[in-house]
């Protein structure tokens, strides 16, 4: 009897044994997915589902099949909230891309070796570790119409005070101005570390062949910069679309609406005063991920190409 | 290098460059130099609208002091901390097992597992909203710094691991073979052999995830809303609405609450930039 329950143990173990590659990397992989499953991926389905019913938040969830996207529909032709919306993300999307030639510029403006570079380029780089949040306080000073720097300085060549965020034509490209600040920071510490790395060989028989300045940068440096610049391009984008936190701290999405994009209507609609139609709020959701899934799409294809071709 | 070193160009070139360096700087912080000049500044300058000649009288001290004497500043900066440091922990502790795990073993679903984490990774918010608020509802956990923390944990595991497996993929994997043929046990493989060598990545991915946690915004708003335990970001239009057009104590705050990523990102200054930058170099 002890005799079986040993050889059993002993079965046991070597089973485990001999399957030990095949077993490990579920045991470690198990946490992180658990994690990752119910607080990641079952909500983004659980989403999907609910932009099919109209549900407050508290009673009960009714079922209104499509309704909530042909809603999203009539606001989108008639020039509504959704409308802006869609048209400020365009906006949001193109304008942050300025983040990615601005960085470059700068990182070669700062890619010397005099005393105290070094510092300087931490400093230039502050912007982006401080949060959206005191960006979006310090901007909203900045453009403030009574004594923000802008007008003081608009004030100074003779020109009149502007109220930025005040203004519906004017209020998303000052949101994004700010939000260009921490975005360029981020690139130029992309291009700085890229600029690093290229190889100075190439650079002295770029010389040699006389090219210089902008045409050495654009056939000789550019394409040894290429993994930085696709990096450049994720994040920009994935940011632009994640616009939220400077939207709600500087302006909350006013004047009269006219600054909103769909992160911050979704919230809008479904969290705060305005109501809580939380089925409407996830069909929002489920534009917006649509719109960015193309990206991701994208992006992981480009990773994917590069791990086969390893 | 690129462009042209500044020395070996004329004496005019050189002195331009070193004249421009300053105010390039100044004008690149112009916004946030501006801000910290008014959180020195007394009220009264604010009201005979001295808003940008020198402070009328010194009032850095009298201005901080109020904002960590006489306000919730330092419960919110508390807090962040609470669910900071629990989030760094926990997401670096689960994503260098999953970075192993996908680093390591050769096995089919690894690429689409690898991929899922990724793309989580890059999911708008506002899909995860309602889920994930209903979620922390029903575990009793909205408004807890816990169920803060839990899903920050599950969301930075995306990043955490893209960024470990990559860091693993780069270690020698003779390492792992030579002790695989001692017969090493995996699980020790993992602590004894790779976990040693990831001590860089380690560094990196924490401060960066400090970083991101102590910044966040959306999710502080989205899951909780009371001082007992929002962070310092939410917590901090509490303190202007406490404080509305009192302008030198919403600076000092503004401030005080920028500071502890801004001083991790001073001290482990490199680590950062490596984190930041991984992948940017081929």
């Amino acid at each position: 009897m002890a005799d079986a329950v040993l050889t059993q143990t002993a079965d046991k173990e070597s089973w485990f044994h001999r399957n030990q590659q095949a077993i490990a990397p579920w045991l470690f992989l198990a946490p992180g997915i658990l994690f990752f499953a119910v607080y990641v991926i079952a909500p983004v389905f659980q989403s999907f589902n609910l932009s099919l019913y109209e549900w407050d938040g508290l009673g009960q969830a009714e079922y209104v099949g499509l309704r909530n996207y042909e809603d999203l529909y009539w606001e989108f032709a008639d020039r509504d909230a959704f409308y802006t919306s869609m048209k400020n993300n365009v906006i949001w999307l193109l304008m942050y891309l300025l983040a990615i030639p601005a960085g470059l510029f700068i990182a070669l403006f700062l890619n010397q070796t005099v005393r105290g570079i070094r510092l300087y380029k931490s400093l230039f780089f502050f912007p982006f570790v401080i949060s959206q949040v005191v960006v979006g306080l310090v901007f909203t000073w900045f453009y403030d119409p009574t004594f923000g720097l802008l007008n003081a300085m608009l004030g100074f060549v003779g020109m009149g005070p502007l109220n930025v965020m005040g203004n519906e034509h004017l209020v998303t490209y000052g949101i994004i101005f700010a939000g260009l600040w921490p975005q360029t920071a981020y690139c130029m510490i992309l291009y700085l570390t890229g600029l690093n790395a290229v190889d100075p060989e190439q650079i002295e028989a770029g010389r040699l062949d006389g090219a210089k300045g902008l045409r050495m940068l654009w056939y000789i440096i550019l394409p040894q910069l290429r993994p930085a610049t696709f990096i450049a391009f994720v994040v920009t984008i994935i940011g632009s679309l994640r616009s939220f936190d400077l939207i709600s701290i500087m302006t909350g999405g006013g004047p009269f609406g006219s600054s909103r994009v769909l992160a911050y209507y979704m919230f809008e609609v479904a969290l705060s005063e305005y109501g809580f139609r939380m089925g409407y709020g996830a069909a929002i959701a489920v534009v917006l991920f649509l719109i960015m899934m193309c990206f991701i799409t994208y992006f992981l294809w480009s990773m994917y190409r590069e791990e086969r071709g390893r | 290098m690129f462009p042209t070193p500044i020395e070996k160009q004329s004496q005019g070139a050189q002195i331009a460059y070193k004249t421009m360096l300053p105010i390039a700087l100044l004008m690149w912080l112009g916004p946030l130099l501006a801000v910290a000049l008014f959180s020195i500044k007394p009220e009264a300058d604010f009201v005979n609208a001295n808003y940008w000649g020198m402070p009328s009288t010194f009032e850095g001290a009298a201005n901080y002091g109020k904002v960590f004497f006489g306000s919730d500043m330092p419960r919110y900066l508390l807090n962040s901390f609470l669910i900071t440091v629990p989030t760094v922990i926990g997401a670096v502790a689960l994503s260098s097992m999953t970075g192993f795990a996908l680093g390591v073993y050769k096995f089919r679903a690894n690429l689409w597992i690898f991929f899922m984490f990724v793309a989580g990774n890059f999911v708008p918010f506002q899909i995860l909203m309602v889920p994930v608020r209903d979620l922390t509802l029903e575990l009793g956990l909205y408004n807890t710094k816990t169920g803060l923390v839990l899903f920050h944990i599950a969301f930075q595991t995306g990043f955490c691991t893209l960024f470990m497996r990559n860091f693993i993929r780069a270690l020698p994997f003779e390492l792992i073979e030579a002790a695989r043929v001692e017969g090493v046990a995996e699980w020790k493989i993992f602590w004894y052999v790779v976990l040693p060598l990831m001590k860089p990545a380690l560094a990196a991915l924490a401060v960066l995830i400090f970083t991101f946690i102590w910044n966040d915004y959306f999710w502080a708003v989205v899951l909780t809303q009371g001082i007992e335990s929002q962070p310092v970001t939410a917590g901090i239009t509490s303190f202007n609405a406490q404080f509305r057009a009192a302008y030198h104590l919403m600076s000092a705050g503004s401030i005080v609450a920028a500071l502890p990523p801004v001083a991790m990102f001073f001290l482990m200054q490199k680590h950062f930039i490596a984190g930041l930058t991984l992948g940017a170099v081929k």
